[in-house]
Order: C-alpha cells, then structure tokens, then sequence
C-alpha cells in the first residue's frame, strides 16, 4: 500500500472533518447561517457560534482523535480488533478516576485533581491491562482481562455513588459516567488540549512497532523493536489521550472500536499506517454523533455517550459475529 | 566478508533444568548448518540466544568479536534474521506490504535499496506472483515462503530459521533447499536452519549439529554427524544411513528394542 494512498485517505478524512466541524458550529436547536458568521457580534447567533458551539466542536474533534488514535493503537499492540479503550475498561477507570475527585470534593477548590485523577487511573488501567494480558498476548486473554477492568472499575464507581455525600454528588458522578459536549466552555479544550497532544504524539510514535508487531511479539523482537519501550509509551500515550478525553466529557465508548475497523481496509490493514486516519476518523464520528444528538427532538438533550453506545454496541455485534470463529 | 557467529559457554535455566549446559560453538559463514534433535533438546533456543532475543543466565552469543546483546536492537537486526517457528500474521497484510517489513530495521522510508531488496526476496522464494494477495487467503506452504521472503528482504548477514520447512511440500522443501544453499555458498552468508526432517538436513547441510538434552551431542558434515549410532542416542530410534544415488538416505527401521 501506497504512501500516497495513505496520505489521500488522511486528506479526505481531513477535509470531512473540516466540513462535520462547520456543520457543527451551523446545527442546533437554532440553525446559524453563514450571516450570523460574518455578523463580529451584532448578530446574537455570533456568541452562540463562537462561545457556545466552537468550544463544543474542538472537544469533539480533541476526544474523537484521542479515542480513534488510542483504539487504533490498542488493536495494533493487542492484535485484537476488538480492543478499545471503552471496551477494555481503561475509560471505565478514567471515569473512576474523576468520580473519586469528585467524591472527594476536590474539584472545586483545584480543578487540575480532576483530569489528573483520571490520567492517573487510565495510565494504572493500561497498566494492568497489560500486566494481566502478560506476554500471551491472546486474543482471548486480553478481553477477559479487560473486562475484569470493566467491573472493577464499575464496581469502585458504585461504591462511590452508593456512599456518596449529597444528591448532588451522585448526579455530578452519573453525568461522568454518560459522556457529553453539552455546556462545554473554552476551560475545558485549555484543560484537556495539551494532554491529548501529547498522548496523540505518543501514540503516533509507535507506528513502526506495530507494523513489526504483525509478526508477534518474536517477529518483532527480531526486527530490532524494543517491545518494553513500546509498552510504556503506549500505556503513557493511552493514559494521556483517554484519561484527558474522560476528564473533560465522561466516557463515551465505541469511538476506538468502530474507526479503526472502518479505515482499516483503506490503508491495506498495516496497524502503523492506520493511527492518523484513525485520529481523524474518530473526529468525524464523534462530531457527526454530536450534531446527530443536537438535532434529535427530544425534550432532554440525549447523551453523546448514550448515543455512542445506541450506535456502537450493534455494531460491536456484528463483528463478533464476524469474528467468532477466530475467537474460538 | 561476514563475521562468525559463535555460542560462549552458554547456559539457560528453564524451570530448574538447564535447556542449554555450558554450551559453546562457532559457526562460520558460506555454510548451511542444520540444527537437529529430539523435542525439547534445546534447539530453539540455542537459535534465539544466536539471534540475541534472550538473554542466556550465563556465557554470551558473539558475532565477530561483539556480544550480540552489546548490539542495537537495530544493529542487530539488520545483521542477524530470525525467522520464529510458529510465525504470527495477524492483519490481512498484502504480500508484498508483508514482505517490506522485513526492511523495518533499516531507518527510514523503504527507498530504491529497499524495494530492490523486497522484489529481490519476493523473487528468490517464489511469491511474486502472490504480491497483492492478502496474507490470510495464503495457504500454509505459501505463508511459510512468503515469511521466507521477509526476512530475507532484511539482507541479513545471518539467516536463523527455527524449522523454516514445517508445513511446505516436497516441492517447496527442495527449493527451499536450494535457496538457503545459494545464499551460504553463493553469497556467502550463514544460514542456521532447525528442522525434524534428518533426511533434508542429510541432503542440504555443510554441518549438522545434533542436540541432546542441551548438549551436543554431534557435530560435523552431515554422514558424520547423522550416523546411526548418533541418531540411536539422541531419539531412541534405530536407523540405517544408506547410500542413495543422490546423496545418503535415511532409513528408520523402529523404536530401539522393538
């Protein structure tokens, strides 16, 4: 596969996301033509626009890359297209990260605690992961330990709304566990921005590994990978990328499932070649779910992660069925 | 001209037993040299502790003079290839996508140099024609050469194969053969090669080694190596070495004391 296949794909990706982005600040319970746009201020759609819905659009763009970036990359590692960062439970342990800070009442003396508790908790959930899937490396293992993640996390969560202080802290603790853009304000891309550069950074830097990485982990050993090395900045670019995504709009799951298994055929199926288009991919999804969400008439606006997980879980089906021969 | 591989008092514990016990050896380049000996005798990873993908509990693996470990991983790569015995594909790769893996150790793009070398490979082992094939259409014969192909597409000084001819047909043995015999004695690389099969190892060595229970227990060209008395103690199993028309044959006549 060419590299001018795999930059076209990058460039059309690019320019989707680019339209899903404008799309997004037009779409909403108030359509905004392009007069509003041009309007400096005058008109009172400007501030809707440029306060309300730009903010919104870059943390989608900001979450969708990390979590299509961090899907593409655990399923390159694992060799397992059914990793991903919702599905392995390290966005469940990001969320009971946040939900500890918040427990805790930490965020509203220092809202650093917050994004830095679910990094944290992120980087322990690859962490295990990683301990617990050992050098097998099977298919098999690697959900199963993910799914021990899953409850463990889920469990530590209910406990925390099961002992929870207030009313208030058990709602604040459940609009993290369904992730949204709503109401989201420049704070949070000043907040979530420079983690998720970063962790996508990383992540972007493993492409050569995971190319070896089709040949196993002897295979790739032999081709001169030093797989320890990988494993930290996986697990350090996963942590940044999905525990920042998690600390600013909850988790929203299936985004690093479906778009790397989308593009995968686009790029000839070489895991290296697949972590941009799946940055950007994920973007567009996350993006098109959002504006999908605004749009729906409903008198309460539905979740982003409600509406993910509405999309993603058929679709997860449907690869199962796909894939259980393989899984057997 | 290509440096020597060599084994320096080398021991590896594994689950308090020592699958290698002090083990040393020189292996020269521009010669095929085929590991034998029952499962278990230590073969695969007397090759992995060649290839510098384990660290031996004691001794060291050189080439020339340098400790394989004290190379780059990348270094040592390019150099040294290693073909693993249960080879992994995990993507549906296209072939020739597959093959250029093997130039991951080369920094860099894949480059006039590389794609030379990645027809080059393609070619020496028969798999041009399966260029745009996706990796998990191949049949077991096809994959095992097109595995082959990648790690030579590395030009590697050193070709360590852990039974490379598992699963190829007869066929695909001889050229298989052919191949590993062209790039020691034509190009003057080293090629190590594992396999069960005492016949093809009789037909395309310059030197056997016959393992033991980590130890060797032969060692030198092929009639010598393999002579009944060697195979009788390293498998238990009695066998006659025939003199054929092309070369010695094997006959296995049964279990000792049958």
């Amino acid at each position: 596969m060419s590299r001018g296949r795999i930059l076209g794909v990058c460039l059309g990706l690019m320019a989707l996301v680019v339209a899903l982005g404008a799309l997004s600040l037009m779409a909403g319970r108030v359509w905004a033509p392009w007069s509003a746009w041009t309007s400096a201020g005058a008109d009172p759609l400007w501030t809707v626009i440029f306060e309300l819905r730009l903010p919104r659009t870059l943390l989608g763009v900001l979450i969708g890359a990390a979590l299509g970036g961090s899907g593409a990359a655990l399923q390159g590692y694992t060799r397992n297209p059914l990793a991903d960062p919702g599905m392995l439970g390290v966005s469940a342990m990001a969320a009971f990260g946040a939900v500890m800070a918040i427990y805790f009442g930490a965020t509203a003396s220092t809202p650093w605690i917050l994004p830095a508790a679910a990094m944290a908790m992120a980087g322990l959930g690859v962490a295990l992961l990683l301990g617990l899937a050992g050098a097998s490396s099977s298919m098999v293992t690697f959900i199963l330990a993910g799914s021990v993640l899953q409850s463990l996390a889920a469990a530590a969560t209910a406990l925390a709304l099961n002992l929870a202080p207030s009313p208030w802290a058990v709602n604040e603790i459940i609009d993290w566990m369904m992730g949204s853009l709503s109401d989201r304000s420049f704070e949070e891309v000043r907040l979530a921005a420079p983690f998720i550069a970063a962790g996508l950074g990383l992540i972007l830097s493993l492409g050569r590994a995971l190319d070896a990485l089709t040949l196993g982990e002897t295979g790739a050993r032999a081709l001169g990978v030093d797989l320890a090395a990988v494993r930290v900045r996986l697990a350090l670019g996963v942590a940044l990328a999905v525990g920042a995504s998690v600390a600013v709009t909850g988790v929203v799951g299936f985004v690093g499932l479906i778009v790397p298994h989308l593009i995968r055929p686009l790029v000839g199926s070489r895991p290296g070649a697949l972590l941009a288009p799946s940055a950007l991919g994920g973007a567009a999804l996350v993006l098109a779910a959002d504006i999908a969400v605004r749009l729906t008439p409903s008198a309460a606006e539905v979740k982003l992660g409600v509406a993910m997980a509405a999309l993603g879980s058929p679709f997860f089906l449907a690869l199962l069925i796909g894939w259980r021969r393989r899984l057997a | 001209m290509n440096e020597a591989l060599s084994a320096h008092s080398i021991t590896v514990r594994l689950g308090g037993r020592d699958v290698l016990a002090d083990f040393s050896l020189r292996l020269t380049p521009g010669e095929v040299t085929c590991v034998v000996g029952p499962n278990g005798a230590g073969k695969s990873t007397l090759l992995a502790c060649l290839a510098g993908l384990r660290r031996p509990d004691r001794g060291e693996a050189r080439l020339g003079e340098a400790p394989v470990l004290a190379l780059s991983a990348r270094r040592r790569a390019q150099r040294i290839g290693f073909l693993p015995q249960t080879p992994e594909v995990a993507w549906p790769l296209e072939v020739e996508t597959l093959v250029s893996l093997g130039r991951l150790p080369y920094p860099g793009g894949l480059g006039e140099a590389g794609r030379a070398a990645v027809s080059r490979a393609m070619a020496m082992t028969d798999v041009t024609a399966l260029s745009h094939r996706a990796a998990d259409t191949l049949s077991g014969g096809e994959r095992g050469r097109v595995l082959i192909a990648r790690a030579l597409a590395g030009e590697p000084e050193w070709l360590l194969a852990d039974e490379p001819l598992t699963g190829l047909d007869p066929g695909h043995q001889l050229d298989a053969c052919a191949l590993f015999g062209r790039l020691a004695r034509g190009e003057g690389r080293g090629v190590v090669v594992t396999l069960h099969d005492l016949g093809l190892a009789l037909r395309m060595a310059d030197r056997v080694l016959v393992l033991a229970n980590g130890a060797l227990l032969a060692d030198g060209p092929p009639a010598e190596a393999l002579s009944a008395q060697v195979i009788a103690q390293a498998y238990g199993v009695e066998a006659r070495v025939l003199a054929g028309a092309h070369g010695p044959l094997l006959e296995l006549v049964g279990r000792r004391g049958d």
